[in-house]
């Protein structure tokens, strides 16, 4: 399985950026559903405000046609002309709804609804009257309805939604660091645990690897040799983890040193130091080593190589086998160890991030390995099955 | 003899010429000052369109009240209310037929 590349040992877990992303969304989505419907409620209260405005014209016109209407009625059927007003159209009917006349331009008339409503570019007034003229029951007055007032309207919509959008997006971001600060002060303070513990480590560590090295062990008996190789081991262990956190803590900061690096030196000089802990867990190494070369900062690639070695080892079964393959652009490191299962895959690389408690750490090692790969453009894919082992595929 | 024939027989082809508009509603009304025009402006007033005008005159001349006339008060205290029609029902809607056909404001209106 391919691990996609991604900064991934920032402060947040991926978990805990998924969280927070959905928290994001629907935040973002309750502010753009509360202001779509805020809008909303704006645009129909102006549109009502309007109508309402319209209502008190067209009600006049309404009593000024009635009145035309009254005297026609009078004197139909002499006079037959149906009367006119340039400033509105006007049409009626009858308690069947049924047409007497219209001059109406669009002869959509809503009975059932609003007595005022638009439709079609116009705006419909419904006067019921209470004697019928003509017959007369439903005097409708038309005017041209004019929608000058909803680009206004959208204006007002646009400028204040926006603001009211930035408004929310600011209160988000706040809600969010202060959801945010317990996790993160939980992380600043492991972080600033190992930070200071990493100092107290280095001189300590330092006197016992020195002295493991200048001891004369000729001169020792079997049984105190064998005690010597334990303490090697639980000192380079150590010092396995104490490099990890002087990276994470102090040296990732630093400017890279790139150089031309012959891997395959670089490899031997790992697995000898590792052989010890290798040795103790009766593990076979399998190194099958062509001459490769890439550009890198050594103390990463060194980083990179000792993590992924020490996994191995760490996690093999006893008298199992640790291979290490090298060819030009790929670099294969593979166990027989205990695996992880398909779905831990994805996770495998986050900080603090652990499968298996039987073994000491902190998580951090396939952090840094990410980290640098990343950084490097190096692709890392991972197969591994649970109880068989893992193979590690390095390609750049 | 034949002259009494033929007069006869000249009337009752004269009185089925008449629709039954003229037959039963126009022989009593033309003696009354108001015109059958006007007294359908009046039905139109109170009952609109032409079911409601219809139904409201066939209740009236089958149940003539002063009341519920749509006539004004001088009218009918000059003339008094309908006697209650003697006509059949189909006789009644054929005449509001025509008389409705006749001075409707449908189409009349420029």
């Amino acid at each position: 399985m391919s691990v996609s590349k991604s900064k991934a040992t920032n402060s947040l877990l991926k978990s805990e950026k998924k969280s927070l992303l959905r928290f994001l969304s629907l935040y973002v989505a309750m502010v753009i559903l509360l202001i779509t419907l805020l809008s909303l409620f704006y645009y129909q209260s102006q549109e009502k405000l309007m109508l309402s405005d319209q209502r008190a014209l067209l009600t006049k016109y309404a009593y000024i046609q009635t009145k035309r209407l009254k005297v026609l009625h009078h004197y139909f059927d002499e006079r037959t002309e149906y009367p006119r007003d340039p400033r509105f159209k006007s049409a009626i009917y009858d308690l069947e709804h049924m047409k007497i006349f219209s001059l109406l331009e669009d002869e959509n008339v809503h009975f059932d609804e609003e007595e005022i409503y638009i439709t079609n570019g116009h705006i419909h007034l419904v006067k019921t009257l209470d004697e019928f003229y003509l017959g007369t029951k439903y005097l409708i007055i038309e005017v041209h309805y004019s929608d000058e007032w909803v680009g206004e309207i959208w204006k007002n919509i646009i400028l204040y939604g926006s603001l009211a959008l930035i408004f929310f997006m600011l209160l988000g971001l706040y809600l969010m660091k202060l959801f945010l600060k317990p996790m993160r002060d939980s992380i600043v303070l492991l972080d600033r645990f190992i930070k200071d513990t990493t100092h107290e480590l280095n001189t300590p560590l330092s006197a016992i690897l020195a002295n493991i090295e200048m001891m004369d062990t000729s001169v020792m008996v079997d049984k105190n040799k064998r005690k010597l190789a334990r303490i090697n081991i639980a000192a380079k262990t150590v010092s396995i983890l104490y490099k990890d956190l002087m990276y994470l803590t102090l040296e990732q900061e630093k400017a890279n040193q790139d150089e031309e690096i012959k891997i395959k030196e670089l490899i031997h000089d790992r697995a000898e130091y590792f052989s010890v802990l290798a040795q103790s867990k009766h593990l076979e190494c399998n190194l099958d080593l062509q001459d490769a070369t890439i550009t890198m900062d050594r103390r990463k690639l060194t980083r990179v190589i000792d993590n992924l070695i020490s996994n191995a080892i760490k996690y093999n079964k006893r008298e199992g086998t640790v291979g290490i393959k090298l060819r030009e652009g790929m670099l294969e490191i593979w166990d027989t160890g205990i695996g992880i299962g398909e779905e831990n895959i994805p996770l495998m690389f986050d900080r603090y991030m652990r499968f298996n408690s039987s073994e000491g750490g902190f998580g951090v090692g396939l952090s840094i390995v990410k980290n640098i790969l990343d950084e490097y453009d190096i692709s890392i894919e991972v197969e591994s099955k649970k109880g068989e082992g893992t193979r590690m595929v390095l390609s750049w | 003899m034949v002259k009494s024939v033929i007069l006869s027989l000249l009337l009752v082809s004269g009185s089925f010429a008449q629709d039954a508009y003229e037959r039963y509603c126009v022989e009593c009304h033309k003696e009354l000052p108001t015109s059958l025009q006007q007294m359908f402006k009046r039905y139109l007033l109170v009952y609109s369109g032409e079911h409601n005008v219809k139904a409201g005159l066939k209740h009236y001349l089958k149940h003539p009240l002063r009341d519920i006339s749509v006539m004004s008060d001088l009218f009918l205290d000059n003339y008094g209310v309908k006697k209650k029609t003697m006509l059949t029902d189909e006789q009644i809607d054929e005449a509001l037929d025509i008389y409705w056909d006749k001075f409707k404001v449908f189409n009349k209106l420029k």
